[in-house]
């Protein structure tokens, strides 16, 4: 039925490149798209070299071509291919056996396609795994961007420090997620809510109990371990064999477990001192500060602070325009000292929007202690812009409005000269110069 | 002149991206220059192998393919690039000090198997 057809037209046909390559790995036949693709035509790449005409990634040829001939299964892979402008296109390889009447293998079909378009939207959202939900723009993060896409690439173990609520486990997930590990579990653990014997079987498992541990379960994933100081020597010991070995043994058990993973520890507190106090083992020291992130507290990136106030405001809510903030309001929230960072931040603008009803936040919908220890600051003289009275009280005003009036009021203040109103407002010189482009001042 | 060729096996290598050895010979008055020298790099890197062109100091590199990138910084280089080249490196050679290797040339030992 099918003897007249040319399998030229049938190949033509497809909306791929395709090449047909016999069993020597020389090229038999290419559609007009894979000729477009190589910049070789028929009559020239008849009979070479198929790694040679095609010039992809999957190198050496015969051997990805060698599972095809010799069992007759499909393959998939994906890869790139030089195109005759020297670009490099993302491509998906499939290779099909070709069988003649007799049902012997004669060739190998290789359907090229591209697939640039579905290589950069995965990138896209690779990237913005990475930083979603993740604010700031302070020049104290930049460090900490950096620092996360390159401990996503590697498998090494990472120690995490910063003062409680600057999001360690937010960042933890964040490099697992974009990590070799995503499609794997992110387990997370908190050393201090558990005594010994728990957190012991927790994670190790218990063979009494018939109970896997964590680590077990998050075979080939991430373990987060937070407040790793409060692990129990006895158990950072056997957590060091775990990162050496990749192996331990279940507890009461001579059962020996073999494991994948890999370990993200964090700390509130100073780890160095704690090590040299004999708080804390030296060797699981050495091997968890591999790769070493520091967030910084919320007070040093007070840039931050209106963006994840924006965020939160969003988020309690329930869509992008919420409440403004009246001046008063504004002011407090922008000179408190945060020492709960970002999770106090966010209980504090839940707190406000709850109260305010969806209205205007006045200073009497936020928390009394925070209203009350802005104020006690700026009695005992402290820069938290106590002095400065915005034109427009009383007015619902912007983040933005309120920075610029404090800006305005601080240089009118200091005669216009710009380093003693930064050190007012207790900016560097550099941030004010900045927000003055930025406000137009 | 002094002429780098990216070498697969025995043929021109058909990605510069993904080359490991590359041959280094000279060329006088239309004849190679004692034996070629064969340089084997640890990992591919079209990176390592531009610096290693650069800092040999050649006039030409042969290759099968070379993306955009690399084609340009050699070029810039003042090292000029044939690219496209498809058959045994030997012959690359032999054709390159008879002034007779073009770009996206098919040598005659190259459907020879």
């Amino acid at each position: 039925m099918f003897q007249d057809v040319d399998i030229s037209d049938i190949i033509n046909g497809i909306p791929s490149a395709v090449v047909i390559v016999d069993t020597s790995s020389r090229v038999a036949l290419m559609n007009d798209k894979a000729e477009a693709l190589t910049g070789r035509s028929n009559s020239e790449a008849a009979g070479l070299d198929a790694a040679q005409v095609l010039r992809s990634s999957l190198q050496p040829l015969q051997k990805h071509l060698a599972p095809v001939l010799k069992e007759g299964h499909s393959v998939v892979e994906d890869g790139d291919i030089l195109d005759r402008n020297r670009q490099l296109v993302p491509s998906r390889f499939s290779l099909a056996p070709i069988e003649d009447s007799k049902g012997r293998l004669i060739g190998v079909m290789v359907a090229i396609e591209d697939i640039t378009h579905q290589v950069k939207l995965e990138q896209e959202r690779a990237s913005a795994t990475i930083f979603e939900g993740i604010t700031g723009l302070s020049p104290s993060m930049q460090e900490v961007y950096d620092q996360l896409s390159v401990y996503a690439s590697s498998d090494a173990p990472v120690l995490i420090d910063g003062e409680t609520g600057t999001g360690k486990d937010f960042f933890a997930e964040a490099i697992h997620k974009a990590s070799r590990r995503s499609g794997y579990p992110f387990i997370n653990i908190n050393c201090r809510t558990l005594p010994e014997p728990l957190l012991e079987a927790e994670l190790f498992g218990s063979e009494d109990h018939d109970k896997t541990g964590v680590i077990r379960l998050a075979d080939h994933g991430t373990i987060f371990l937070s407040a790793i100081e409060e692990m129990p020597l006895a158990l950072q010991a056997k957590l060091l064999t775990v990162l050496d070995q990749g192996e331990y043994f279940v507890p009461n058990s001579t059962k020996k477990v073999a494991v994948d993973v890999r370990i993200i520890a964090a700390t509130s507190r100073d780890l160095e001192e704690l090590t040299r106090s004999g708080g804390f083992s030296e060797d699981l020291f050495y091997r968890l500060n591999v790769l070493r992130m520091h967030l910084p507290p919320l007070r040093e990136r007070a840039d931050d602070i209106p963006l994840f106030i924006e965020r939160f405001v969003a988020a309690f809510s329930g869509g992008d325009d919420g409440p403004s903030f009246d001046a008063e309001a504004a002011r407090i929230l922008k000179s408190y000292a945060y020492p709960g960072n970002i999770r106090e931040l966010r209980n504090i603008i839940e707190h406000a929007v709850t109260l305010s009803g969806g209205g205007q936040v006045r200073v009497e919908a936020l928390p009394d202690y925070v209203s009350r220890a802005v104020r006690q600051a700026d009695a005992a003289g402290g820069v938290s812009g106590g002095e400065l009275t915005p034109s427009a009280a009383g007015r619902p005003m912007k983040w933005d409005e309120v920075e610029k009036e404090m800006i305005i009021e601080a240089l009118r203040k200091s005669g216009g000269r710009r380093s003693e109103a930064a050190k007012m407002l207790g900016w560097a010189r550099s941030t004010l110069y900045r927000k003055l482009k930025h406000h137009d001042i | 002149m002094k002429v780098m060729i990216a070498v697969l096996k025995k043929d021109v290598a058909p990605r510069f991206d993904l080359t490991l050895e590359a041959v280094f010979a000279d060329i006088k008055r239309g004849k190679v220059q004692g034996e070629p020298r064969m340089i084997l790099i640890s990992r591919p890197s079209g990176e390592e192998l531009s610096g290693l062109a650069v800092k040999e100091g050649v006039d030409r590199v042969v290759c099968g393919g070379i993306d955009q990138v690399h084609h340009d910084f050699l070029t810039w280089k003042d090292i000029e690039v044939v690219d496209g080249v498809i058959g045994p490196w030997e012959e690359a050679l032999a054709a390159l000090a008879a002034s007779d290797l073009r770009p996206n040339a098919i040598l005659a030992g190259a459907s020879a198997g």
